[in-house]
């Protein structure tokens, strides 16, 4: 099973998907004879597929649309809140690359702020799945949500047997008492091995996959601020609106504090290169996290 | 609609130079196809628009960019961005060496033009920005009296995003005959040709529609770029569009307009092998596949 095959049946299964693309078909690229009608792409026009997407919703279509993340979301963002977000449709976002999933194509095509700028849409919701299984696991339930939803995707593997998943529900990897890691998406595999290297050092450490971004599992916030000395939230995501405001914004709801590392992307586009080297240069691989962590003097 | 006619300034001698230059781009560009690769297809296509732009036509004197009175050439398609570095590089702009950091994080070579490299006038990547800042580069130029060139590059596929037609009913109402839109019409976009998807003929009576003035050339051919651009405006107070056809790839027959030719990745012996294609000698066997990039 990978995406374009979990597309395919969804679709199959239901007259009412339509896979939409703004030529970004290249991962989509066995569906158009498989659906033919039913596989519109409109060529590089990001704001008319939101629109025609908004158009085919209101007609009772639930629309996928998959294209890059900067262009899907930034390019077409007043279509997405105006013609999706207000009338509450059922547009599926498939955000291709965002993150630190976009290598060495540079700022233009740095999805960095997508979490929070989707999340500020009344009704939308956000996910972030942690890995291939994670997300093939996760779009499912997404797909079958009556709500709008946005999706960070990624077919990245790693070992990690996922639990299943529901709507607003984090992954309690591990609970621990001195720190525990809140992470999402991609970095999710380099936060499992900081939580190793962590434990080889003594510290007892909690992990979770938050998946679910809005909407955000609190209890699981809080639990983790009651029960681990410090929090960690990693993302590869810019400060402002993210994981680190989305746990502020839950522990000041419910009147508690915590102490709280962000590790984050702050007020700057991040260098592109090759993952593994924007990973390093960025202070984001399983070490450099340790570390940053680990030097952070407690309060 | 105008045609170029070949009745061009251009010496066999200064031809032959172009000619030996946008060789050396085409062997930047191959060379920068591996080790995580980069548009080699779409950059190929555009190399020779972009060695007679820099060579023959924009008034920029890389020393001076300070210069009010300068050219400008604004990069809209700017995954090509192998060929403007290739073309830099063997016009003195930067060195030669730097080319070898592609992708490396101790520098800004990577896939998209970005201003940490000299020449580089805007940032790109984002298909169909550069058409409206050009209009704003251009609109300070009219408003300064002053006759400096703007010269944008965009793509065929490009051409799809509605901000490009915005652009030029704006152009066109302000009467910015200094602004220039060079199409790569290399009839691709990234994963398929364009008239099989959104197609885009005719195209010239698109742009005159618009309020632009139109020539269509062949893009590999210097002595119809001479007669074009030595003819700019096309017509008092209005912008000028000069369509390049041109071929995807152009230059390397295997991998000339393939539509699974978009963003390459080779081996370091596929480029060889490609180097060699490139110079008319044995025909390069690929087995990379193209990357799904977008």
């Amino acid at each position: 099973m990978n995406y374009q095959e979990l597309i395919r049946q969804t679709a199959l299964r239901d007259e009412r998907v339509v896979v939409m693309t703004a030529e970004n078909r290249a991962v989509l690229r066995e569906l158009p004879p498989v659906l033919g009608p039913r596989f519109v792409d409109v060529g590089i026009a990001e704001q008319t597929m939101i629109g025609a997407a908004a158009g085919l919703a209101l007609r009772g279509r639930i629309p996928i649309c998959h294209a890059l993340a900067p262009f899907l979301i930034y390019r077409a963002y007043e279509f997405v809140r105006t013609d999706v977000g207000i009338a509450h449709l059922p547009v599926k976002l498939s955000s291709w690359i965002a993150g630190f999933l976009s290598e060495a194509n540079g700022p233009t095509h740095q999805a960095i702020e997508d979490v929070a700028l989707m999340r500020a849409i009344p009704g939308m919701t956000v996910f972030c799945p942690a890995d291939e299984a994670d997300m093939l696991a996760m779009l499912p339930a997404i797909w079958a949500s009556p709500d709008p939803a946005y999706v960070r995707l990624i077919v990245r593997k790693t070992d990690y047997a996922h639990a299943p998943f529901e709507i607003g529900k984090a992954e309690v990897v591990s609970e621990g008492s001195d720190v525990t890691l809140l992470v999402y998406g991609l970095l999710f595999e380099e936060a499992r091995q900081t939580a190793r290297l962590l434990e080889q050092q003594g510290w007892s450490v909690g992990l979770i996959n938050m998946r679910s971004l809005k909407p955000v599992d609190e209890e699981a916030i809080l639990r983790a601020a009651q029960t681990s000395r410090r929090l960690v939230t990693i993302e590869d995501h810019l400060l402002t609106g993210g994981l680190y405001s989305i746990v502020a914004e839950t522990l000041l709801k419910h009147r508690q504090t915590a102490d709280v590392l962000p590790l984050a992307l702050q007020e700057r586009w991040f260098r592109p290169a090759l993952l593994a080297d924007v990973l390093a240069f960025e202070g984001f691989t399983a070490e450099r996290m340790a570390q940053r962590i680990a030097a952070q003097p407690e309060r | 609609m105008t045609t170029a006619t070949s009745s061009s300034a251009l010496t066999p001698a200064a031809y032959a130079e172009l000619s030996a230059i946008a060789l050396r781009v085409r062997e930047h560009i191959l060379r920068l196809s591996t080790d995580g690769g980069c548009f080699t297809g779409a950059s190929l296509s555009c190399a020779d628009l972009f060695v007679f732009l820099y060579a023959r036509f924009l008034r920029i004197n890389y020393e001076r960019l300070d210069d009010p009175e300068r050219d400008y050439l604004l990069l809209s398609k700017g995954h090509d961005v192998p060929a403007l570095y290739g073309t830099l590089a063997e016009l003195g702009w930067i060195p030669i060496e730097r080319l070898s950091n592609h992708l490396k994080t101790n520098d800004f070579i990577y896939w998209h033009p970005n201003r940490h490299v000299p020449g580089v006038e805007f940032h790109s990547g984002s298909l169909g920005h550069l058409p409206a800042v050009g209009v704003g580069i251009a609109l300070d130029i009219k408003l300064r009296g002053a006759s400096n060139r703007v010269v944008v590059v965009t793509g065929d596929g490009e051409l799809d995003e509605g901000s490009v037609w915005e652009a030029l009913l704006v152009a066109s109402a302000y009467r910015l005959d200094n602004l220039v839109i060079v199409v790569d019409r290399n009839h691709f976009q990234a994963n398929v040709r364009t008239e099989e998807l959104i197609p885009l003929e005719p195209m010239a009576p698109k742009f005159e529609a618009f309020g632009c003035a139109v020539a269509r050339i062949d893009g590999h051919d210097f002595s119809q770029m001479e007669a074009a651009f030595s003819r700019l405006p096309f017509e008092e107070g209005k912008p000028s569009v000069i369509i390049a056809d041109t071929v995807r790839g152009k230059g390397v027959p295997s991998i000339e307009a393939r539509a699974d030719r978009w963003f390459c990745n080779f081996s370091a012996e596929e480029v060889e092998a490609l180097l060699r294609e490139l110079h008319g000698e044995a025909r390069a066997q690929l087995t990379s596949e193209t990357l799904t990039v977008r």
